[in-house]
């Protein structure tokens, strides 16, 4: 089997199990509707809809570490970790494989919170759906890999929101600036550089997260 | 030795900085917090950059000992980052009124990084001694070296969404005698920092050969 073959056997193995046991997804959705009804109450009247933009992506942080703390659970049971990182691939190719399902799975959440953020609170443009989805990738590939650092410790799901939001802030900037701003250009150039920069890093870092 | 150097500079560099530098027309003696602080963090961006290079070094050779040395680096770096914090905490009380002051982008850059090396500390205690813990704590120092420049870059990007009137602070014309004394302060607060680096270096390799030597005799 090629790289690709493999990343994509993997990710379609976290899909079919999230298929079956559908505990992750209505957890992340529940909690991402939750969270903006909140935020509705949080917000003083009189409050514009610049602060809900920026709430949003606050739910959007928190939703996607709710998912990443479940990301390695199904690896760590019985040592099925152990097994994939001997199997004769790559072992880049867990993380990318990773890193696509949790993907698919924050799209397919943000399919209906963005909808009902527009609903509950302003529309948003294209500048912050671009945002959103380019924020996404960075979200995942970092997360994935942080989330494996946390699975190898003992504090597990403690631990992972400390070692990701110090590297999401970068996101929340791009992200924010995207949405609130009438030239989001530069802010998802920014996006994209960021994504770029911590997808190699992690792509090339990942082997020793998972080895000894 | 290196400590005693280190001592001499630092003495050195507060005699120059309180005593020798012209008092600054505008900021007066306030002013002469700039040159502890601005060294200060230089040195702590040169300890993580070496705590980096350390852990590098580690994935590459696989040679145990660059553990211990990224660790003490990182720890030194945290110290002073927690350091520049405080100091430029002060500056800005002295100078703007305020404890805290958002607009500052290099503090606004050190609080986010002091969180990120405090959560190191997290991660590094949270796994138990091993390969297992070296790696992933070179892992997360490299994203230390990758998260330096891109959080600067973010956060001068968000000052035009958060702050749409920067604070512009003209640069300091400095005169020969001041940036004489920067410069002297710079390499006190380096050499300072590489005397503790060493030392605590010296003590946890100590104490892990104490314990060798205790688990042999039981």
């Amino acid at each position: 089997m090629n790289y690709l073959g493999d990343v994509a056997a993997l990710a379609r193995k976290d899909l079919r199990l999230e298929l079956r046991a559908r505990d992750t997804l209505p957890a992340m959705l529940l909690f991402v509707l939750s969270t903006l009804v909140v935020f509705h109450f949080a917000l003083p009247s009189g409050a514009d809809e610049l602060a809900a933009q920026g709430l949003l992506w606050v739910a959007l942080v928190f939703t996607a570490l709710l998912g990443l703390t479940r990301a390695w659970s199904p690896e760590r049971e019985d040592g099925a970790l152990d097994g994939l990182v001997l199997a004769p691939s790559d072992r880049s190719a867990i993380w990318l494989g990773k890193s696509a399902a949790v993907f698919v799975f924050l799209v397919a959440i943000e399919l209906v919170a963005l909808p009902a953020f527009a609903l509950f609170f302003s529309p948003l443009d294209a500048g912050a759906v671009l945002g959103v989805l380019l924020a996404d990738v960075g979200i995942c590939a970092v997360g994935t890999l942080l989330a494996a650092m946390a699975a190898a410790s003992r504090t597990r799901e403690l631990i992972l929101p400390l070692l990701f939001l110090p590297l999401a802030i970068p996101l929340i900037v791009g992200g924010v600036g995207a949405s609130v701003s009438t030239d989001p250009g530069r802010y998802l150039a920014f996006l994209g550089l960021y994504d770029a920069v911590f997808a190699i890093l992690c792509w090339a870092s990942f082997e020793y997260v998972v080895s000894e | 030795m290196v400590a005693a150097v280190a001592a001499a500079l630092v003495g050195l560099a507060i005699v120059l900085a309180f005593f020798v530098a012209p008092e600054d027309a505008d900021q007066g003696i306030s002013q002469r917090i700039f040159y502890f602080h601005v060294p200060i963090a230089l040195t702590a961006y040169a300890c993580f950059g070496w705590g980096a290079w350390k852990a590098l070094l580690l994935l590459w050779k696989r040679e145990e000992r660059y553990d211990l040395e990224s660790y003490v680096a990182i720890h030194q770096g945290t110290i002073f980052g927690a350091l520049t914090l405080a100091t430029g905490s002060i500056w800005a009380k002295a100078s703007w009124g305020k404890w805290w002051v958002w607009d500052s982008n290099q503090l606004v850059l050190f609080l986010v990084l002091f969180l990120f090396y405090s959560a190191y500390f997290m991660l590094r205690f949270s796994i138990d001694e091993g390969p297992r813990r070296a790696n992933v704590s070179a892992v997360y120092a490299l994203f230390g070296v990758a998260l330096i420049p891109v959080s600067f870059f973010a956060i001068r990007l968000a000052e035009d969404f958060i702050h749409p009137t920067t604070f512009t602070r003209e640069g300091p014309q400095m005169t020969g005698t001041m940036f004489f004394t920067f410069c002297v302060a710079w390499l006190a607060i380096t050499v300072l920092a590489y005397a503790l680096y060493r030392v605590e270096l010296l003590g946890k390799r100590l104490d892990a050969n104490l314990r060798e030597l205790r688990e042999a005799l039981t």
